[in-house]
């Protein structure tokens, strides 16, 4: 079984550094160490054990700009097999509507069973790309998976998908376009020999897939159908109160202060 | 962006609940929607997709003027993100709206991500307050609440996703009509189907959209621990979340998480019992409007950012508490 995992390189949120360029607000990736987006790690790790389990192997599709290797290798250790880039200059910067036609144009070119991918990036991310990925390539969609069971002689997949009162079952012929969550399980570390071996796998690079032309024109910052206006820092919060008093005076206090905000 | 007669429409995806009435997160969408409409003069309507959609189409029509029908049966047991979308990118091919608002939750975005693909329309993810000038211009919090941004449309169509409690859902004066709509075009992307639908054990209510949440972290200790934040948040009449540490210890289901890869959430009221207050579980909760936390450690980095910390155990002032809330409530 082959999984292709879509994996989004975003600014590491534990350092705290993020920002966009002052000049046309586009993420500063300079400014900050990236890292494998969280959620797309529950992916890759599902995917892994899957592989592990039913045999067969993981590749990841990533887009993004051509320091991307650095933070895939990551992946690699995990053990992924293998990564395809698709990189461009002219796609820095792009919205939603580019990135969703350029990955389904690339996963065109790629063999898989399955697709993976994460529930949103970090980065600013709608958790809207997948639905529209699966869209444009004609694949069936099942998103917020906690658990995913395929069958491979019968070549369908089950899925229990999050929903607001328990889980759906869903069930589907592959391949199929599968959202992962946390649910599914605790990402592995990479072990020494795991980045060891990374060091020799193969990340193939390439430019705009042939047919992500948009109606307006090629994918990428210059079709981009959203743009940033102004940007600024939140308010900052008011100082925190400390209450040290002994439980019942600290209950009474929190409960006066409730009140006073018409909380309760 | 000069303005060209009268805008487009802005159309709401009135998103049903698994029990056929219409999701809260789409009364406050539509209520956003018909400000806006007011404000530039432009007709809000809303659209239900569904297998029945008749419920939530007459409670989406008590908030805006007009709104469409859609009767959808293989929605009934099929995943509905792609055929809802499916539907709604035909109707905008043939009516030309403006602008399509939808809930930023789960099923708005599996919506939201299907429409943009098939009808090349761009997203604003994520509002967190919408306002009008010639066209929407869209607030949203990024790099977990540490940048307020301002976006807008390039050109003059476009969809907005609108997280949870962002405007307080208000029907309007007069109740608008409810008009059943064939939607044009076939379904022609593969359904999944729903083999089976269960009930979680647990009746916990639904964070995303609660008024206030009380939360407990690895500091509750346990499932045991877990009955007090409960019981704390019944008393106060919330919802109960979880950091991703007492979710990892299997206290307490995934649904409830906050944070950055659980839920983001903005309620008026966050209590915090026993959590530290980590970067990944603070970007789900610090637009929250007042944050209040029980910790024994003064240096927690919750402490930081909280309006008021009670430095203690929350063995102790956990139970205090439930008791003055209690006494109050008589
Ligand atoms: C990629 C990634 C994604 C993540 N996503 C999330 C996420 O979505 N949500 C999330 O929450 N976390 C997330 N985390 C984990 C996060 O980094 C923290 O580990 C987690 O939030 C800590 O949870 P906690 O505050 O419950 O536990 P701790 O950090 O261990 O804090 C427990 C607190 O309880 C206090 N305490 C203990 N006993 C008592 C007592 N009796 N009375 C009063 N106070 C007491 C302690 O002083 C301490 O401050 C993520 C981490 C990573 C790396
Ligand atoms: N540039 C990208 N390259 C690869 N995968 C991506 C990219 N952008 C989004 N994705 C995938 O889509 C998911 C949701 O992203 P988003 O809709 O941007 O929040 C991510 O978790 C990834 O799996």
């Amino acid at each position: 079984m082959r999984i292709v995992v879509l994996v989004k390189p975003v600014p590491d949120t534990a350092s705290g550094g993020e920002r966009l360029r002052p000049d046309d607000f586009r993420l500063d990736r300079a400014a900050v160490p990236a890292v494998v987006n969280a959620n797309d790690e529950y992916a890759l790790e599902a995917a892994l054990k899957l592989t592990e389990a039913h045999g067969g192997e993981v590749a990841m599709l990533t887009m993004a700009g051509p320091t991307a290797p650095e933070t895939m290798r990551k992946a690699l250790a995990m053990g992924a097999a293998s990564g395809t880039l698709v990189t461009d200059d002219s796609l820095g910067g792009s919205d939603i509507v580019s990135t969703t036609r350029v990955l389904a144009a690339a996963l065109k070119d790629l063999e898989y069973d399955l697709v993976f991918a994460g529930a949103d990036t970090s980065d600013g991310g709608g958790g809207v790309v997948p639905a529209g990925v699966a869209a444009l390539v004609g694949l069936p969609y099942l998103s917020y998976a906690a658990r995913i069971e395929p069958n491979l002689e019968k070549r369908q997949v089950r899925v229990h998908r999050i929903s607001p009162t328990g889980y759906d079952v869903l069930e589907a012929p592959m391949p199929a376009l599968i959202v992962a969550t946390q649910a599914l399980g605790e990402p592995r570390y990479p072990s020494l020999k795991g980045i060891m071996a990374a060091r020799s796998k193969t990340i193939e690079t390439t430019g705009l897939p042939a047919d992500a032309a948009l109606d307006g024109g090629a994918p990428g910052r210059d079709s981009s159908t959203t743009a940033v206006l102004t940007t600024e820092a939140p308010p900052p919060r008011a100082a925190t109160r400390v209450i040290r008093d002994p439980a019942d005076e600290a209950a009474r206090q929190v409960v006066a202060f409730l009140a006073e905000r018409r909380i309760i | 962006m000069a303005a060209t007669g009268p805008a487009g429409a802005i159309w709401v995806h009135g998103e049903s609940a698994p029990d056929g009435s219409l999701a809260r997160i789409s009364t406050e969408v539509a209520t956003l929607a018909r400000t806006l409409g007011e404000e530039a003069g432009c007709e809000v309507v809303g659209i239900v997709v569904g297998a029945d959609p008749s419920a939530a189409a007459a409670e989406l029509a008590t908030y805006v003027p007009r709104v469409l029908a859609i009767s959808e049966p293989a929605t009934a047991d099929h995943a509905a993100g792609t055929i809802v979308g499916q539907r709604l990118a035909a109707l905008i091919d043939r009516d030309k709206p403006a602008y399509l608002f939808a809930g930023a939750g789960p099923e708005g975005r599996d919506v939201a991500g299907v429409v943009s693909a098939l009808t090349g329309l761009g997203i604003l993810v994520n509002a967190t307050a919408v306002r009008w000038d010639d066209g929407p211009v869209v607030e949203m919090s990024v790099f977990g609440g540490k940048l307020n941004t301002t976006s807008r449309f390039a050109g003059e169509a476009g969809i907005v996703t609108v997280r949870p409690n962002v405007v307080s859902a208000e029907p309007a004066s007069a109740t608008g009509t409810v008009e059943p709509t064939d939607a044009p075009g076939e379904l022609r992307l593969p359904q999944v189907e729903i083999v089976d639908r269960v009930e979680a054990a647990t009746t916990a209510a639904p964070i995303e959209e609660a008024r206030i949440i009380v939360s407990g972290g690895r500091g509750v200790g346990g499932p045991e621990g877990f009955k007090l934040v409960e019981e704390i948040a019944e008393a106060l009449g919330g919802a109960v979340g979880a950091t991703r540490a007492a979710v990892d210890a299997g206290w307490i289901p995934y649904a409830q998480q906050i944070g950055q890869t659980g839920k983001i959430v903005k309620p008026a009221l966050y209590l915090a019992l026993g959590i530290s207050g980590a970067i990944q579980h603070k970007v789900g909760m610090q637009t929250a409007e007042t944050i209040v936390a029980v910790n024994r450690d003064p240096d927690a980095p919750i402490a930081d950012f909280a309006d008021l910390v009670v430095i203690g155990d929350l063995f102790e002032v956990g139970p205090a508490l439930l008791a003055a809330l209690r006494a109050r409530a008589g």
